[in-house]
């Protein structure tokens, strides 16, 4: 018999429910990391339009949702794994499991059950192949990143760093059913911008880190090793990112935004390395705080610039002709 | 024997049950709709790869 909405001894049961932490349909949702989802969504697009075979709209929609939900399935058992860590650390206390909203196993279930109806139905909706690269997408974030190097080295974002960047090659695959140069072009890009948002983040995030007892850089190596390896980091991504805008993905727009962003990026970077702890604690890491939310504008706006230079292509404008 | 408010956790688990069936309705839909995309799109007049060849 449903309990919803009657009940003939009130006043024990509200009382004996009020300690309970049900989740919410919202407490699940989040599970799924939907901040993150909208970075996975939205590169597997570019990825996918990008892409010179075309796709049935319909078939192209169901392709994005379960990669977005592929995703979801590895936020969720992220969560599993790391709640330990994410009790401690102040940016991950308000998440669904520390909060004591979703049990760890709940996480769990959530999270295989959704990594396997991800990939079946991104297999049948396209191809195999770009099923089999979610699935390896979901292994190399749990397994490789989450279990094995997120607490066993500082270079746990640099390697890490390949799963996030994994989307535009499903989306390309889904469409095109065979790998090719191009979305590896914009794999490079998210691969190499991975390492520098987060030491950024690391920065000012201070002692979480050191708290959680996760080797970031700037646990193991200090926060002036992690300064100078973000100028080294964003040297070499405005290299990739401006030498990209001359090959099969890029073109004049993309050129142009890569050329004004990696330049702002560049000098966020040099103001970055140029300060001490001292002078980012007087003003609350403001260079570092505004250099992350640069990094957030930074990729969406090279991954919007490839998705117009796609959708110019059949008009003849597009590329480099 | 008298009905009252529902309690917070009662709205809760409700929001829960409605999102759940939303979800469901939405998958049902969605695979409704792929069927009758690769239906539509696949070209049955040829024949798939002969056994016998």
């Amino acid at each position: 018999m449903s309990d919803i909405g009657y009940t003939s001894q009130p006043t024990a049961q509200a009382a004996s429910h009020a300690v309970e932490p049900e989740a919410s349909f919202g407490d699940f949702f989040a599970l799924l990391k939907p901040r993150v989802m909208t970075l996975v969504v939205f590169t597997a697009l570019v990825g996918m339009l990008a892409a010179p075979v075309p796709i049935h709209p319909f078939v192209g929609f169901c392709a994005i949702l379960f990669i977005a939900l592929g995703g979801g399935a590895s936020g969720a058992l992220n969560m599993w794994w790391d709640a330990d860590i994410d009790a401690v650390m102040r940016r991950t206390k308000g998440r669904p499991i520390p909060k004591g909203k979703v049990t760890p196993d709940e996480a769990l279930g959530i999270g295989v059950a959704l990594s396997g109806l991800s990939v079946i139905m991104l297999s049948l909706a396209t191809n195999w192949l770009a099923g089999g690269m979610l699935a390896f997408t979901i292994f190399f974030y749990i397994i490789v990143y989450t279990m094995w190097l997120k607490r066993s080295t500082p270079q746990n974002i640099v390697i890490g760093g390949a799963a996030g960047a994994f989307p535009p090659v499903i989306g390309w695959l889904a469409a095109t059913g065979s790998f090719a140069i191009e979305p590896w072009l914009m794999f490079l890009l998210t691969f190499m911008w991975t390492p520098p948002h987060f030491w950024a983040l690391a920065l000012f995030m201070r002692n979480d880190y050191d708290d959680a007892k996760v080797p970031m850089l700037t646990v193991t190596h200090g926060r002036r090793a992690t300064r100078v390896h973000i100028l080294v980091y964003t040297v070499l991504l405005a290299v990739l990112a401006i030498g990209t805008g001359f090959t099969a993905v890029g073109g004049p727009v993309y050129l142009a935004v890569a050329l004004v962003l990696n330049g702002l990026f560049l000098a966020g970077a040099i103001r970055i390395w140029r300060r001490d702890e001292t002078m980012s604690e007087a003003d609350d890491f403001r260079v570092e705080r505004r250099f992350f939310r640069l990094s957030l504008i930074y990729l969406a706006a090279h991954f919007a610039a490839i998705l117009v230079e796609a959708l110019l292509k059949p008009y003849g404008l597009g590329g480099w002709g | 024997m008298s009905f009252h408010e529902p309690h917070e956790l009662h709205k809760r688990r409700l929001g829960r049950n409605v999102g759940l069936g939303v979800v469901l309705a939405a998958f049902v839909a969605l695979i409704f709709g792929l069927t009758i995309v690769k239906v539509t799109e696949t070209d049955f007049s040829k024949a798939p790869v002969q056994v016998s060849e």
